[in-house]
Order: structure tokens, then C-alpha cells, then sequence
């Protein structure tokens, strides 16, 4: 990894962090349990580096380390989107919409 | 062509992502939001199975079925009252997958490891570690396998900055010289014991900041590995999850008026010394069909929940009243304090699966005012988040922490399961007031009894 290439990555990694901030700060504390799940769910994205880490078939040690960390991040993309949806599907409004939450 | 798609496949995943966190914004388009987050996570798991570097598959297949049962399992059968320790062993998964990857990098790779792509990955593997092993304390705590209580030996500081500094020295060694996997397993090992000593001494109530804490560890992890790869989806993914949890931490701490530097070094040595205010008066024990009377000709009534009564599991009959006091023409609302429970929002899921609707569900800053007009409130397992103490005494430890003031409201119903003290172990002096009672006995059964003394009122 060459200078260039880490100061784009510090770009994005700073501008995803101010997108983060503006998007996330307008969660209502009513979702903050399915928000938190679903970002575990998010984090998950290291099964990109597991799958390769997996795949790649250099020597035994890699495979099998990557193996678990496919296993790990995919329990986590899947049981936190799952989980994130059944919490969802709990919210309701009443029949009769009152004052509106923001 | 095949690299286009991958990268193209990679941008759309990450807008994707960031459309599903917008649609967290309200109820109403969360779930949409998170159809969009799914198929995010889609593409960018094909664009990575087209790359080139991957040439065999049948582990990763072996381990996506794996992953995939075992996810889905513990997704499907996890009561919601145990959502807390759910989370906190999911973000030992995600973390433990960025720290594998972090070994496996090095151990294919460690000589050619130079500079900043060396400092990327030191720092994928100490976050992914620590929080591992934070995570699954955490875990324990919650899941009642270990005392909630805090874990603290003597010399617990020194013990800790002596592992920062062999950290940090085997940090600096890695860089000056390539490939010391020596000091590459120091590292790794240390990070391991500091997830632990980070989070066993953490009091059960204080879990909400470490659960936030430990969330944008796990993320940021993520976005690490990022940047040991190069990859802009993990980099994106991941920092939305770090700050997510970031902002939840000093939420958090907001509610319960700690500080930020507390949190970002873990909550090391929390426990301080107070004094309580001089109780005056006797706690009166409320005769429970008196309550049942009070409420049913009251006007208004407002529930506060507390971790009590997911212990309880007190949802589903505190539903059933507050529908039966509805069909009276009691005005019902529940108040929920951001620090109510073991996590952030808990208790707002707790009653949304109640079938509680979500419209009647207020944060601390729309109910207070609400409290003076408010004929009873009901306070339900919870404790330290109603204490006056924390507005009107500057010497408790407390102070400062944004209460729900239900003692404005004309009168108190506070269901406990016994006369001690709270998690926190504060006398609370709310317990003492003029307009305040006490209903001993089981959350659940005592509101069972309150539903049908009110039908008959």
C-alpha cells in the first residue's frame, strides 16, 4: 500500500464518517436496538476479506483461518439482518394516528 | 470487464448501505430501508466471489451454509429480552472475522508487510481482539453467567497501562522490522487479555455505554481491514458502524451524565463514593386495590419502564392494563429513558413486541413536562433513571443525570420486587415522597392482579 493509496482511503473514511454522523444522528432513540443490530449486520462486510482470505487456497493455515472468519461474518450478516427485521416487523402505529413521533 | 463489475458492484452496495441507515430515520421506512442494506450486502458478497484472487469454493460454501444456520438460528429463536447479550455476541463474531482476516494477512504476507498497510492491519487485529473477548464478557454479564457485578483487583490500573505499553512497543517493532511475528502474537495476545480487563470490571448497569462502545469497536475493525485491502466498501460499511456507535455512546453518557473521556479509555475505576440525601418520612405500601381504584379513575396515566421488568418479562400483562385502562378513557403513555435497560432502545422493542403502538411510546425530553398533568405514574423495575437525587442533590453520585420526573406527577406507583436497593445500590429518596407507594411482589403477578381489579372497578 503506497502513500496515494492510503490518503484515498483516509478520504473516504473521513467523509463516510461525516455521512455517518448526519445520517445516523436522525435514528429516533425508539430504533436504536434494530439500528445497533443492523449495523452489526453491516460489519459483517468483513466477509469480503474473509471470502478471499477463504478462497485464495494459498496454504492451510490461511484457508482455514479465513474458513472461520466466513462462518463468523456470515452469522453476522445474516442473524443481524434477520434479527433487525424482527424487531421491525414489532413497530406499529395505532389505528387511529395521534401526535406524530419524530 | 470482470474488475468494473466488482467495483461497480462494490459503489452500489455501499449506497445501498447508506440508504438502508437513512431509512432507520422513522418506523414507517425503516424496513424498506433495511431490503435496500440486504441486497447491498448481496452484491457486494457476488462481486466478491468473482474475483479473480478466489480460486476454489467449496470452503466458502461449507462456510456460508455454516454461518448462515447458525445466524439464522440464533436470529429466529432469541427471546427479545435477551437482545442485549444477542448483540454483544455478534459483535464477537464480526469482530473475531476482522481479526482472523488481519492473522491470515499476516501470516501469508509478513515480510512483504511494510508501513502504512502494516499499521492497518495492527490495528484490525487489536480492535477485532479486544473486542472479541470484550464482546463475550459482555455476554456473559448479561446472560447471568457472570456476576453482573464489577471485577476489580488491586494494581488493576498499573496491570493495564504495563500491557498498553508492551502493546504499543510490539506495535513499533512490527513496523521497524517486517515480518517479527514474535512480536506480531504479543500484540495479538494482549489485545485478547485487554478486551477482557476492559470489560470485566463494568457494573451490569453500565452496559448500555460498553454495548455502544463495543459496537463501534466492532466497526471500526471492519473499516480497518478496509484499509489493509484497500477496500472502499469495508472502509464505508464499517466507519457507518463505528460512528453509529460511536454517537450511541455519547448518547449514552449524556443520559446518564458521564464523560466522554470516561468512555473512550472504558469506564476504569467507576465507582465513586456518594451521599445520599437524609431519607425523611417512612416507604408506604400501597394496598393493591387502592392502586387498581387510583387508576382506573385517573385521567392520565404514564408507565416507566425498567430492566426490571424485562427480567419480569411484565411486558405483555403491562400492555394488557394499559389497554384495559385505554377502554376506561385513561389516557396512557409510556415513558422510556435512553439508559432504561441493558442496551440502547431495548425497552422500546421489549413493548413494541408487547404490541404496544409506538405512537405511545415518549422519550424523556416530550414527557417530562407531561409528568405535572399525569394523575399516576407507574413505575415498573426501574430505579436510578427516577431518582430526584439526580436533580436535586450535587453530591450524589448521580447528579446531573437526566431523570424522568415522575415525582411531579400527583402520585407514584413503584412495583418492587423487595425493599432493597437498586442495581446501583442509591437510596432513592423518590421512594420516600409524600405521594409515592410501594407494590411489593413480582412484576408480573402483581400486574396480572392490578388488570383485573380494574376490570372489576
Amino acid at each position: 500500500m503506497n502513500a496515494d493509496s492510503f490518503i484515498a482511503c483516509l478520504y473516504i473514511f473521513t467523509l463516510a464518517g461525516f455521512l455517518g454522523y448526519v445520517v445516523i444522528s436522525r435514528v429516533p432513540p425508539l430504533l436504536h436496538t434494530p439500528l445497533m443490530s443492523a449495523t452489526n449486520a453491516l460489519s459483517g462486510i468483513t466477509l469480503v476479506g474473509s471470502l478471499v482470505t477463504a478462497g485464495a487456497h494459498e496454504d492451510t493455515v490461511s484457508t482455514v483461518l479465513g474458513l472461520i472468519a466466513v462462518i463468523c461474518a456470515t452469522i453476522n450478516v445474516v442473524g443481524g439482518f434477520w434479527i433487525t427485521e424482527r424487531m421491525l416487523s414489532f413497530f406499529r402505529r395505532k389505528e387511529a394516528p395521534r401526535k406524530e413521533k419524530e | 470487464m470482470e474488475h468494473d463489475f466488482i467495483e461497480f458492484s462494490y459503489l452500489a452496495a455501499s449506497v445501498l448501505f447508506i440508504l438502508g441507515m437513512k431509512g432507520l430515520s422513522h418506523p414507517e421506512s425503516a424496513r424498506r430501508g433495511m431490503k435496500m442494506a440486504q441486497v447491498g450486502m448481496l452484491l457486494a458478497i457476488v462481486g466478491t466471489l468473482l474475483q479473480k484472487q478466489i480460486i476454489s469454493y467449496e470452503w466458502i460454501v461449507v462456510g456460508l451454509i455454516i454461518g448462515s444456520l447458525i445466524g439464522g438460528a440464533i436470529a429466529h429463536f432469541v427471546p427479545m429480552t435477551a437482545l442485549p447479550q444477542q448483540t454483544a455476541l455478534s459483535h464477537a463474531f464480526g469482530a473475531f472475522a476482522a481479526s482472523l482476516v488481519g492473522i491470515a494477512e499476516f501470516h501469508r504476507h509478513g515480510v512483504e508487510l511494510t508501513g502504512l498497510k502494516m499499521v492497518a492491519i495492527n490495528f484490525e487485529v487489536l480492535l477485532g481482539s479486544l473486542t472479541t473477548t470484550g464482546s463475550l464478557v459482555a455476554a456473559a454479564k448479561l446472560q447471568g453467567l457472570m456476576p453482573g457485578v464489577p471485577l476489580t483487583f488491586k494494581g488493576q490500573n498499573v496491570f493495564n497501562f504495563t500491557l498498553l505499553f508492551v502493546a504499543l512497543a510490539a506495535f513499533i517493532y512490527i513496523l521497524a522490522v517486517p515480518g517479527a511475528t514474535v512480536a506480531f502474537y504479543v500484540m495479538l495476545t494482549i489485545a485478547f487479555i485487554f478486551g477482557l480487563m476492559l470489560v470485566l470490571p463494568i457494573a451490569a448497569a453500565d452496559m448500555p455505554v460498553v454495548m455502544s462502545l463495543l459496537n463501534s469497536y466492532a466497526g471500526l475493525a471492519a473499516a480497518a481491514t478496509g484499509f489493509a485491502i484497500s477496500n472502499n466498501v469495508l472502509i464505508i460499511a464499517g466507519t457507518l458502524n463505528g460512528f453509529s456507535g460511536f454517537m450511541l455512546s455519547v448518547l449514552m453518557c449524556k443520559a446518564m451524565n458521564r464523560s466522554i473521556t470516561n468512555v473512550l479509555f472504558g469506564a476504569f475505576g467507576s465507582v465513586s463514593e456518594s451521599v445520599a440525601t437524609e431519607r425523611t418520612g417512612e416507604m408506604r405500601e400501597l394496598n393493591l386495590e387502592d392502586v387498581a381504584t387510583q387508576l382506573a379513575y385517573a385521567r392520565q396515566v404514564v408507565f416507566v419502564p425498567g430492566y426490571g421488568m424485562a427480567t419480569a418479562q411484565a411486558q405483555h400483562v403491562v400492555h394488557e392494563l394499559s389497554e384495559t385502562l385505554e377502554k376506561r378513557g385513561v389516557t396512557v403513555k409510556f415513558a422510556v429513558h435512553p439508559v432504561a435497560g441493558r442496551m440502547p432502545g431495548h425497552m422500546n422493542v421489549l413493548l413494541a413486541e408487547a404490541n404496544v403502538p409506538y405512537s405511545q411510546l415518549y422519550e424523556l425530553e416530550q414527557i417530562n413536562p407531561d409528568f405535572p398533568h399525569t394523575d399516576v405514574s407507574v413505575v415498573i423495575g426501574a430505579n436510578d433513571v427516577v431518582n430526584p437525587d439526580a436533580r436535586d442533590n450535587p453530591s450524589s453520585s448521580i447528579a446531573g443525570m437526566p431523570i424522568l420526573e415522575v415525582d411531579r406527577s400527583k402520585s407514584v406507583v413503584v412495583l418492587k420486587r423487595g425493599k432493597g436497593k437498586g442495581f446501583s445500590g442509591l437510596e432513592n429518596p423518590l421512594f420516600f415522597m409524600e405521594n409515592c407507594g410501594l407494590l411489593y411482589g413480582d412484576a408480573k403477578g402483581t400486574l396480572a392482579k392490578l388488570v383485573q381489579a380494574v376490570q372489576q372497578a
